[in-house]
């Protein structure tokens, strides 16, 4: 498989936003204009933009807590993305969301979830409507390993199969569930294998390499839109931070989190990847253009008005 | 018009829905039935239609694309419903009994309710969940209660109890078509009862009471089997010359304020009959706004007639004394008259 420069550029250019958008909001969370709960999805943009360079907005995922990264390889607004967080009206989700909640259903967004193991019924009511519909879409789901030990998990699996339809089961093994190691976790240590055990295929990948998990996400998707049913990936990865800003952090030395910075970086992966075939000056370039990007979303963010009040009653029912 | 019973009425409102939008499913355990089963000559023959028959010939027309038998995986099914009907289906999802809420209540509660708040007005979720309320079927504690009152409490659903054919065929074309989600119970006593149902579609809007009596004295509030059950009590109070009006809201969520303040500014005196619990339910909601909003008629302190605050038992005798009944409610009445 080859992809053209273009696509090599944009894959960057997602990845370099995703990492961007993250460590500024590791920043601008200690300054008091963000309320909540943040958690950051940096050391894992390989996962998320190499399956969702595979998707169109015909296609919906779901996403987990940690979901900024999905929103934005799957195209959500930025600048809409950084004023929900900041709470604003000018938000995606009106400033009702935040973080935790960020969804846009043009882009085939179906949401960030705060709820471990949310995602995956949902990603099939996604396949379901798809495969109802016959709109050559597919449900597609992104679960961490915490999510993956989940009753409803196991759920949407088995019925994925048995209805047998177009859905993608995404895990990010990032090694811990908050603050519980995967190791100690995951009763099999093994997501991928369980996979067998509902019938369905599944690849374990390296998710640090936007390669392999482009690579394996192509082909569950195709198999999915071909009508041969769900199938699983699990994707090793690691996150930069703790389970969320401000956690005390203790579950892994300051060691291990440089070595993880300075040798599992996706971006630093990429580039080493892509030699010889994307010039480096292109790649700084995106460097600076996703620089100014997330400073101009922080500034309007923070300048944006606030919802107001009456709006607190808005939006509860369609209709009443 | 025609007579026909709750479970037809309930049955003829899922099929002209399915056959006027082709995005109406069908989503449950069973709700054909006998899928994968031995004797059903390769899965050719028409299921039995859910438990208590509710939707038995909807496969032989529609199919197993549209009437979808799936797993017993409650989660699973609300779950999938939520993000189909989040996704451009209209699903109706089959729960069998209402008791099995608790398996996947976070898909309703936490994530369906939530859609269109939480993703600042840009998502919908228009989905039916159908399941049995009710005690009286000795079906013991796990299969008899009425949870209706949990679902009130979450803001973002609907909640909907019908008592008669009529309402509950034009109540359920409504859900199917509204644009949010709907939680429709039906309780298990009431699927024999006849009452003129029209051939054609039809719909009931949400949050209008219906005054199933005209009264002067005393007004009863209840809902679905209560509904009958006061209706009785008004009936035979009618012959000593009492004159009692019953209320039935029909939907809780959303609740007919006014019509409910309008009965209860009549009669100053109020009797509010309840199966869904002993506390924190129906009654004391309603028992509430008219504390609130309608102290100033009233004759007479509220009266409420609910089950113990038990689970439901299972041997006939005690579930028959667990159950509110028309004695109950008529000792209510007379008491908030003597006052």
């Amino acid at each position: 498989m080859k992809l053209t420069e273009n696509q090599l550029l944009d894959a960057y250019k997602h990845m370099r936003d995703i990492r961007e958008f993250e460590e500024r909001l590791h920043v601008e969370n200690t300054t008091g204009d963000i309320s909540g709960f943040i958690h950051l999805y940096s050391g894992e943009e390989a996962v998320a933009v190499g399956v969702c360079e595979n998707l169109t907005n015909k296609d919906y995922i779901t996403s987990t807590h940690r979901g900024h990264g999905h929103c934005i390889a799957k195209g959500c607004d930025i600048h809409a993305m950084m004023a929900e967080i900041f709470g604003k009206d000018e938000g995606l989700c009106r400033g009702k969301g935040g973080s935790m909640h960020i969804a846009d259903l043009n882009k085939g967004m179906l949401g960030a979830n705060g709820i471990v193991g949310g995602g995956p019924p949902l990603a099939i009511g996604a396949a379901l409507t798809a495969k109802t519909l016959k709109t050559g879409g597919i449900g597609l789901s992104f679960t961490g390993d915490g999510g993956s030990n989940h009753g409803l998990t196991f759920e949407a699996m088995n019925m994925a199969v048995v209805l047998q339809l177009p859905v993608v089961f995404i895990f990010e093994n990032n090694g811990f569930g908050e603050g519980t190691g995967c190791d100690y976790a995951v009763g099999s240590k093994d997501i991928a294998g369980r996979a067998a055990g509902f019938g369905m295929p599944a690849e374990k990948v390296d998710g640090t390499d936007f390669f392999a998990v482009y690579e394996a996400a192509k082909k569950a998707i195709e198999r999915a839109r071909e009508g041969k049913g769900p199938s699983v990936i699990e994707a090793i990865t690691n996150r930069f931070y703790s389970h969320f800003e401000g956690d005390p952090g203790l579950v892994r030395s300051k060691e291990e989190i440089e070595y993880i910075r300075e040798h599992k970086d996706p971006l630093k992966i990429f580039r080493q990847k892509v030699k010889g075939q994307v010039s480096e000056e292109k790649l700084d370039q995106i460097d600076k253009e996703s620089q100014s990007l997330i400073d101009d979303a922080v500034k309007k963010a923070r300048a944006a008005k606030n919802p107001e009040v009456s709006q607190l009653y808005t939006d509860v029912y369609v209709s009443y | 018009m025609s007579k026909k019973s709750y479970r037809n009425a309930i049955k003829e409102a899922i099929e002209f829905e399915m056959r006027r939008d082709p995005t109406v499913v069908v989503i449950g355990e069973d709700v054909r039935g006998g899928h994968g089963a031995k004797n059903t000559e390769e899965n050719k023959l028409e299921g039995f239609g859910g438990v208590l028959g509710v939707t038995k010939g909807l496969w032989t027309e529609f199919g197993s694309e549209r009437v979808i038998d799936t797993p017993i995986t409650e989660s699973a099914i609300i779950g999938m419903t939520a993000g189909a009907a989040a996704t451009g289906l209209r699903p109706i999802a089959d729960l069998m009994f209402m008791d099995f809420f608790g398996v996947c209540y976070d898909m309703l509660y936490n994530q369906a309710a939530k859609f269109r708040y939480m993703f600042g007005g840009k998502a919908k979720a228009p989905m039916v969940v159908r399941g049995m309320i009710g005690a009286g079927f000795s079906a013991a504690a796990q299969h008899s209660q009425s949870p209706y009152h949990i679902f009130t409490s979450t803001p973002g659903l609907k909640v909907v109890v019908p008592s008669s054919p009529y309402d509950a065929k034009g109540l359920l074309t409504q859900s199917i078509r509204d644009d949010d989600p709907v939680v429709f119970c039906e309780h298990k006593l009431l699927y024999d009862i006849t009452g003129e149902v029209p051939d054609e579609d039809y719909t009931i809007p949400f949050g209008v009471a219906n005054y199933t009596r005209q009264g002067t004295d005393v007004t009863i509030i209840a809902l679905s089997l209560m509904v009958h059950r006061a209706n009785e009590v008004a009936d035979k109070l009618a012959t000593e010359g009492i004159s009692v009006e019953v209320v039935d809201p029909r939907t809780i969520s959303p609740l007919d304020e006014e019509g409910i303040l309008e009965s209860v500014a009549s009669t100053g005196r109020v009797v509010i009959v309840d199966e869904s619990a002993a506390r924190c339910g129906f009654a004391h909601d309603v028992a509430a706004l008219i504390a609130q909003k309608g102290f100033y008629a009233l004759k007479a302190p509220i009266e409420l007639v609910t089950p113990p605050h038990t689970p439901v038992p299972f041997s006939n005798v005690l579930e028959q004394a667990w159950l509110p009944s028309a004695e109950r409610i008529e000792i209510a009445v007379r008491k908030v008259l003597e006052v």
